[in-house]
């Protein structure tokens, strides 16, 4: 293909990218580019030209060694639920905006731990950057069939680098504020990944079904090759070792790696798209794969015994069938993921180097004395930072000759980022680990790494004649190193991660252990491990002894942020914390409020460094700090505690409402109570009073009235004995004194027996009464008391049936274990808002001065003491004419009340 | 001849003070609730009512209520005869317009001598 073409396709295919990176920073907020399938996406920077091009070499070369770099991730993601998360809350609290902020803030805002956290970072990345250029320019060689030129000006990666240098300082600078979100960078990566994702499946289909017939065809006709089966099989224990340490490894890199850490953690916006992530990951990793082989091997099949750099597999094989676009489709797709890589990883470090090295060693002198500084320098600064980091690689792949293939660079690349793995996983749940645990454990590390990987391969690349590998150093055997101490079962990489991150973690544990850190590192410790405590106040954790002027303060935010930014923050603490704004004298959470501020803009140690020259601090001693903090933590547990009880009293005092208004309600109905039965006993004193004084007074009274008069007062007496029982009854039975003395009988015969004596009244008033049943209902009650009920129950109907025509029905009927009974009148019936009041003692209807008819009032809450006490109920029912009654017996002893 | 109504649903109670008043020259009238004590002097234009208070269906605040209405009845004199005898009860009575609030258990003498003085 002409390169003129491929470049124009090129110039577009990067416009739209640059489109879509504008128009997404634009519309930030939309939910097209705030969403979790674009965040889980731009995770997937992490497949870089080394996956698109790089795994299909391995796979050919040595068959199933590929694998482990996705395994890693597969297996840990998972655990991003816990860890990711933890991770993003305190780089979110905390304003950090790199890996080396991260790990120079846990360990006591440490200037020199975060400019060597940079430098591992650049070492490891840069020569990474280097072979995705590489990739750019050989991919863009092949499919143009041109060869490489010496001419810095003919070589088109020269200028794809300078554009993705503009690009990157553009629209990864555009806040001084490093932490801030970079919309338009995330949104042109995810859609990077998309399209990488698309055009390499689509070259694994063609070359699996187009090409050959298959997955079996190409299994059938590779399987004859020579060394397939050594290739594709585990060869026992030191090989099972190494896909160990490599899955090792890539759990770590997924975590670590500084492209990883800018788009996972600074680049998140929501805590929850991890949660997407979690499974969408591992899918996208599993797609990338699930083609890899085929490729591979069909590559191998088809190129067989020629001398072809594998890695170019997906570019050649369309080609050699002369599918133009094809190839360029697969080529673009290695282009996304070179330049996601690149402009992500440059804009981590270009941050790092700025905020960790540039700034604290150098500019900050100069920021400190300077009486203004615009933001601008800083910004600039960053923007020189990503451009001369892109160039920089650019020139180390064009004068150093990069001849491994991309998967050795990218796993050096893991090696050295491994070496962070213990400062950071400690600083994230080890309270011991301390700044020099750090610093010496990431030295050693890195100096077994220099050893067992930099020094040989960078040999490797000056091609200089050197016998150290097969000797060892200084002629050691022990020394030698790919072998070192004699290790001789390991492929180089895992045998350099082995040795590296065995000192290394050795050292961090051993030396944090020996040496406590300060104050400082203790009290960030605390506010990492316990993250989750301190996400809603972390500044009140952070302790701090001295005199500081909130003025001082100010001022120096004010230069970084300027007057409007500054004030509109201060406010904002001001209102977090209550805290008068003219108070003078500013307290740890303000000198903590504004380390974070700065931190955005200058990183950690710098922000620290700054605030301290305003402020005069006092010397805390460790134990103090541990003091303070185990308050503290005693503070929050009292207040979690205050909080518990605070909810357990509302819960209290509602009871205590409820109880309140019942208790008022039952003194009501209590003194209702009263009065009813004070106007029940005086109405037959009354007559009886009445009678006798006549009887007193009057000798002239006739013989009859006489009479009269002497049996109304044997009769009101009975009433006033009758009363006087039932209250005691009632009595009786409320305060559970009362007991009763169940056993079988036959309810039919029971209702009779209660009919008996009331035949008179039936008689007088002329009513029918009706039993419906069978002849024998057995049931277990105690037959003097349902005697009492049925009684009471038939002197109401007889009241209330009509003076003509009056009917009585009592109908007896099973259901389930219970015997019904309903009597029923013809009379006027009962309303049915009174259908639950008319049971109460004393019922009043709704006005307390109109009487029920009924004699005492009693009558029907004892019938209704009585029906509990048998385990049944009593209640009434709507009925079409007249008043209906219904209770219920148990038909034998062990029924439970329904 | 003076006109007396008795309002009171306790038959015994109503016995013993339709004797006494009878006895002392009055003509009795007797109604065992409110309406049908309202139902009678619409037409009887008693000169003293004997008013209970707790009664079935309409009760005697009430019909007091609508006695007072009545400018037929404005001389007719009210007293109240109830069991109910707290100060509030009593209070309620009075505002209403009864003339007199007498309680239960009574002397029949003393009602007598209220219901005369009244009339004088």
């Amino acid at each position: 293909m002409n390169s003129i073409i491929l470049l124009i396709i090129l110039t577009i295919y990067l416009a739209i990218l640059f489109y879509i990176a504008h128009w997404a920073e634009k519309n930030g907020n939309s939910k097209w580019t705030n969403n979790p399938y674009v965040y889980t996406l731009s995770l997937a920077v992490y497949c870089t030209a080394w996956t698109y091009y790089g795994s299909i070499g391995v796979a050919a070369d040595s068959g199933l060694t590929y694998l482990p770099v996705y395994l890693g991730p597969i297996i840990i993601a998972p655990s991003w639920i816990l860890i990711l998360k933890k991770i993003i809350r305190i780089s979110r609290v905390n304003k950090i905006s790199s890996i080396a902020d991260f790990i120079s803030l846990r360990y006591g805002n440490s200037r020199f731990l975060g400019a060597i956290v940079t430098v591992i970072c650049l070492t490891g990345i840069i020569p990474y950057i280097s072979l995705q250029l590489k990739a750019i320019a050989e991919t863009f060689h092949i499919v143009t069939k041109t060869s490489m030129t010496s001419l810095i000006f003919d070589d088109t990666t020269t200028y794809v680098a300078i554009a993705l240098a503009l690009f990157a300082s553009y629209y990864g600078t555009r806040y001084v504020d490093a932490s801030e979100k970079r919309k338009g960078i995330v949104t042109a990566v995810a859609m990077e990944s998309v399209l990488k994702l698309v055009f390499f499946v689509l070259i694994g289909v063609y070359v699996t079904f187009f090409v050959f017939d298959g997955f079996d065809d190409i299994y059938q006709k590779a399987s004859v090759l020579e060394n397939f089966k050594e290739k594709n099989t585990i060869g026992g224990l030191p090989q099972a070792i190494n896909w160990f340490l490599l899955c090792i490894l890539s759990m770590f890199a997924i975590f670590l790696l500084p492209r990883q850490f800018q788009v996972s953690v600074i680049e998140n916006n929501r805590e929850k798209h991890i949660n997407t992530a979690v499974w969408l990951f591992p899918l996208y990793l599993l797609l990338f794969n699930i083609f890899v082989y085929p490729i591979a091997w069909g590559g191998n099949i088809l190129f067989d015994g020629q001398e072809i750099n594998s890695d170019a597999y997906s570019l050649l094989i369309p080609q050699l069938f002369n599918n133009k676009i094809l190839t360029v489709l697969v080529f673009l797709g290695g282009f996304s993921a070179a330049i996601s890589m690149i402009v992500v990883s440059s804009i981590g470090l270009s941050t790092m180097v700025t905020n960790n090295i540039l700034i604290p060693y150098n500019l900050l002198g100069k920021l400190k004395s300077a009486d203004t500084i615009s933001s601008k320098s800083i910004l600039n600064s960053r923007k020189i930072g990503i451009f001369l980091l892109i160039i920089l690689s650019y020139f180390i792949y064009r004068y150093f000759g990069l001849d491994y293939n991309l998967v050795s660079i990218g796993m050096i690349a893991f090696v050295v980022i491994s070496q962070l793995a213990p400062a950071f996983f400690g600083a994230l749940f080890w309270r011991r680990g301390s700044r020099l645990g750090a610093i010496y454990s990431i030295l050693m590390g890195f100096i077994v790494c220099l050893f067992t990987l930099l020094i040989p391969y960078s040999v490797g690349i000056t091609n200089s004649e050197s016998t150290f590998v097969s000797n060892g150093y200084f002629n050691i055997e022990l020394l030698k190193p790919f072998q070192l101490f004699g290790l001789d079962y390991l492929d180089p990489i895992p045998h350099a991660l082995f040795w590296s991150l065995l000192f290394n973690s050795v050292i961090y544990f051993s030396v944090s252990v020996s040496f406590k850190g300060n104050y400082r590192e203790r009290n960030y410790a605390e506010m990492f491990v316990d993250i989750n405590k301190y996400i809603t106040n972390h500044e009140n954790a952070f302790i701090w002894k001295g005199t500081a002027y909130r003025n001082d303060i100010e001022k120096v935010l004010t230069r970084f942020l300027g007057e409007e930014r500054t004030k509109r923050a201060m406010n904002i603490f001001n209102v977090k914390y209550n805290v008068d704004k003219d108070i003078e004298l500013a307290d740890a959470r303000l000198i903590k409020f504004s380390e974070n501020l700065l931190t955005g803009h200058i990183g950690t140690a710098s922000a620290r460094i700054l605030i301290s020259s305003v402020v005069k601090e006092e010397k805390i001693t460790l134990p103090e700090v541990l003091k303070i903090l185990e308050e503290s933590k005693e503070n929050i547990i009292i207040n979690k505690k205050l909080t518990e009880t605070s909810n357990e009293l509302k819960v209290i005092t509602a009871k205590l409402q409820e109880a309140n208004t019942s208790l008022m309600v039952k003194d009501q109905q209590k003194d209702e109570f009263l009065d009813t039965v004070t106007h029940e006993l005086r109405t037959p004193i009354t007559a009886i009073r009445a009678a006798s004084e006549i009887l007193h007074d009057d000798d002239e009274i006739p013989e009859e009235l006489k009479k009269q008069f002497l049996q109304n007062i044997i009769s009101e007496s009975d009433r006033l004995n009758r009363l006087i029982d039932k209250i005691l009854d009632l009595e009786k039975f409320e305060t559970g004194k009362q007991t009763i003395h169940p056993t079988p009988h036959n309810l039919v015969e029971t209702i009779e027996k209660s009919i008996e004596p009331l035949q008179q009244l039936i008689k007088n008033k002329n009513i029918t009464i009706h039993i419906e049943s069978k002849s024998k209902v057995n049931a277990f009650y105690d037959e003097d008391r349902i005697v009492q009920v049925v009684t009471n129950l038939l002197s109401n109907a007889i009241k209330f049936c009509p003076e003509t025509d009056g009917l009585i029905t009592i109908q007896i009927k099973e259901k389930n274990n219970f015997i019904h009974t309903f009597v029923q009148d013809n009379g006027k019936g009962i309303h049915s808002e009174d259908f639950e009041v008319i049971f109460d003692k004393f019922y009043q209807s709704t006005n307390q001065n109109i009487k029920k008819p009924v004699g005492s009032g009693l009558g029907l809450a004892i019938c209704k003491q009585i029906m509990e006490y048998h385990k049944g109920k009593i209640w009434a029912e709507p009925s079409v004419k007249g008043a209906c009654i219904v209770f219920t017996l148990p038909k034998n002893k062990n029924t439970e009340s329904s | 001849m003076k006109k007396i109504l008795i309002v009171d649903d306790e038959p015994n109670i109503v016995m013993s003070l339709e004797y006494t008043f009878k006895k002392n020259n009055f003509e009795v009238f007797i109604a065992r609730d409110g309406q049908e004590a309202l139902d009678i002097v619409k037409s009887n234009f008693p000169d003293v009512i004997i008013l209970d208070v707790m009664m079935p269906m309409v009760d005697g605040y009430a019909t007091l209520e609508q006695i007072r209405k009545d400018t037929n009845l404005a001389h007719t004199k009210v007293i109240f005869l109830s069991a109910k005898n707290k100060a509030s009860d009593i209070e309620k009575g009075m505002t209403l317009g009864a003339d007199a609030y007498l309680t239960k258990p009574f002397s029949i003498k003393k009602v007598v001598d209220q219901v005369l003085e009244l009339l004088n």
